[in-house]
């Protein structure tokens, strides 16, 4: 491979990077508080309200079951709202925190509602406030399944990236279609795949680092 | 320090019962004055009365409700243990989640210190729980915390500052014996070391109250025995009432002062342990008395014990010495009245709060009335009686 087409590849693995972190970061904050609503809100729980609860299930279930290319077209008059352009990296990024938000959400929903309801019980007996529940007991229990699904979005973050070459994004995957497909470089291909390879598993050994060391339950004595 | 209102009183007086060391802080040196003032009325008054309570639910999807509690009252007197006990839908749990308002009563009035937690708002409630203690059956401790985090959690609640919670909570791991395992976290302990932390995070509030919701019921005897005494210990040193729901008679005889025995959500007896233990009326108490009678009994007869007569089996029954007739000659005697042999299978003297009584099981020929007519003659003698089963 030519010394240009590196630094293409250079070029289009910090695109991916920036639009996976940028995502994953907007996406974990806005998805973890929907997340502990959706986990909280149900009839006769912490924050109950029912209608609510079923309202953004509803919406989640809208997002999720859409398939991420065609969320990256429909969106467009909202992605033009939001950054004022519908095309480019940052353009890209909208409807990827839009995919990744619900995703997020019912990841955390699903971590926290796994909590023993017994130590919400406790807490409640010791005094504390719904917020310190939150905080103190289901955050605190839900982290070891909460860093393993944020791994998991961030590793469907990649892959959703490479779609939005369809916006002019760019990144790997845009790289791989217009160069290794599209102008018959099949080393190009390999080059792109072998980068998202080694991202993915570099992502997924360091998010399972991540809820092994916060993860106390299986711990031998040391 | 204004104490206009019954509840903030009654909340204040509460701080005092369990001060493991003298910290001097503004906080309890106030809460110490306010206890001056109101003592005098709250020392008669009871730590828990409840006034005819009734819980119901209606499960959802259902028409028929059910009725968890009925027609409850209930008082338990200041430093004292109280053993609740009651099959499973007894009511038992329903009863002690009233104390700290998990529940609250359908009808009926609960106090806890003079204070009406049934009415409580939610802010207020929460105040209150803070001098209610709580231990599970399942411990019920934060998997990401160590001991030492866990026990410091409600004080961690309470906004005290690293220091104040180091000073409340260290002496509180020396008192239930894991000073050593501090920096562990519960995956590392066996259930009666989590019990433990347990019972130190229930008591870093310095208490009046505490419930334990079958809290050995998860644990092996001695592990059990273990548990149960230092609770006895920690009632004893700090005055702190105690209330235990059990299924199991063991523990209450083992430290409970009084019994309440629940069954289908009503109270169908209650009293000191002793007399309970020694002439219990209801069937239900009896029951358990059985139960925990036949737990008792040496393998080889445990192993020949039915539930229903039958020719060839004879009848074998506990008979409670009490008091007075301890000495008398009994079992001649009623060998005599009855006109049978009587085989004596096991006997032992027990002891519940340092009041020793005997116990002796016996086997009857059951035939005809000779059964019934030993009961009567045992009755007569102001004696308990179990039927414990029949023998082949």
């Amino acid at each position: 491979m030519s010394p240009e087409l590196i630094n293409i590849l250079l070029r289009a693995l910090g695109e991916t990077i920036q639009m996976v972190a940028l995502s994953a970061a907007i996406g974990t904050i806005l998805g973890v508080p929907l997340g502990i609503f959706l986990a909280t809100s149900g009839r006769g729980e912490l924050f109950a309200a029912p209608l609510a609860n079923k309202v953004l299930g509803f919406v989640v279930n809208i997002v999720r079951s859409t398939p991420f290319i065609i969320l990256v077209v429909a969106i467009i008059p909202f992605t033009r709202l939001v950054v004022g352009t519908s095309i480019g990296t940052a353009a890209a990024v909208v409807p990827l925190c839009v995919a990744a938000t619900p995703f997020i959400a019912r990841i955390v929903e699903t971590a926290v509602r796994e909590v023993d309801q017994g130590l919400v019980e406790a807490a409640i007996a010791m005094g504390a406030t719904p917020f310190q529940i939150v905080r103190k007991v289901l955050l605190a229990e839900a982290m070891p399944g909460i860093i393993l699904g944020l791994t998991l979005s961030v590793v469907s973050l990649v892959a959703n990236s490479a779609m939005v070459g369809a916006v002019g994004g760019g990144g790997l995957g845009d790289l791989g279609i217009r160069y290794g497909y599209q102008r018959f470089m099949p080393e190009v291909m390999a080059a792109v795949v072998i980068v998202l390879v080694v991202l993915v598993q570099g992502l997924q050994s360091l998010g399972e680092y991540l809820a092994r060391r916060a993860n106390k339950r299986a711990r031998v004595t040391v | 320090m204004s104490l206009t209102s019954p509840i903030t009183a009654g909340l204040e007086t509460g701080i005092l019962p369990l001060s493991l060391e003298g910290e001097g802080t503004g906080a309890s040196d106030r809460a110490a004055q306010a206890a001056s003032v109101t003592r005098d009325a709250s020392a008669a008054e009871p730590m828990v009365r409840l006034t005819g309570i009734s819980k119901s639910f209606r499960p959802r999807g259902s028409t028929q409700e059910i009725h968890a509690l009925r027609n409850i009252d209930l008082e338990i007197p200041r430093g004292s243990i109280t053993g609740i006990i009651g099959r499973s839908g007894a009511g038992k749990s329903t009863l002690v989640r009233l104390l700290n308002g998990l529940e609250r009563p359908t009808t009926g009035v609960v106090t806890v210190d003079g204070v009406n937690i049934s009415e409580l708002a939610a802010g207020p409630l929460r105040e209150a729980r803070r001098s209610i203690g709580m231990i599970f059956q399942h411990f019920n401790l934060l998997s990401s915390r160590t001991v030492f985090d866990n026990a410091a959690l409600p004080l961690e609640l309470q906004g005290l500052s690293k220091d104040q919670i180091r000073k409340r909570i260290t002496p509180l791991l020396d008192l239930v014996g894991l000073a050593d395992k501090r920096d562990r976290y519960p995956a590392e302990l066996s259930g009666g070391q989590k019990q433990r932390v347990g019972i130190a995070r229930a008591l870093a509030t310095e208490p009046k109250l505490l419930l334990s919701d079958e809290a050995t019921s998860a644990l092996d005897p001695e592990t059990t025995r273990s548990i149960l005494s230092l609770l006895a210990r920690i009632n004893r040193e700090f005055g702190l009432t105690v209330i235990l729901i059990t299924h199991e008679m063991d523990v209450v005889k083992e430290i409970a002062h009084q019994v309440t025995v629940l069954d289908g959500g009503r109270i169908v007896e209650q009293g000191d342990v002793f007399d309970i233990f020694t002439r219990p009326k209801h069937p239900t108490t009896r029951s358990f008395l059985g139960a925990s009678a036949k737990r008792a009994l040496p393998g080889f007869i445990a192993d020949r014990l039915h539930d229903e007569p039958a020719p060839g089996r004879a009848a074998l029954i506990r008979i409670i010495f009490a008091g007075e007739h301890s000495t008398d000659p009994v079992v001649t005697r009623l060998s005599r009245e009855i006109g049978r042999d009587i085989a004596i299978l096991q006997g032992e003297v027990d002891e519940i709060g340092g009041r020793p009584f005997g116990n002796l099981v016996v086997s009857i020929p059951n035939d005809g009335d000779t059964l019934e007519r030993a009961k009567t003659y045992l009755t007569s003698l102001d004696l308990g009686v179990e039927e414990l089963g029949y023998v082949s």
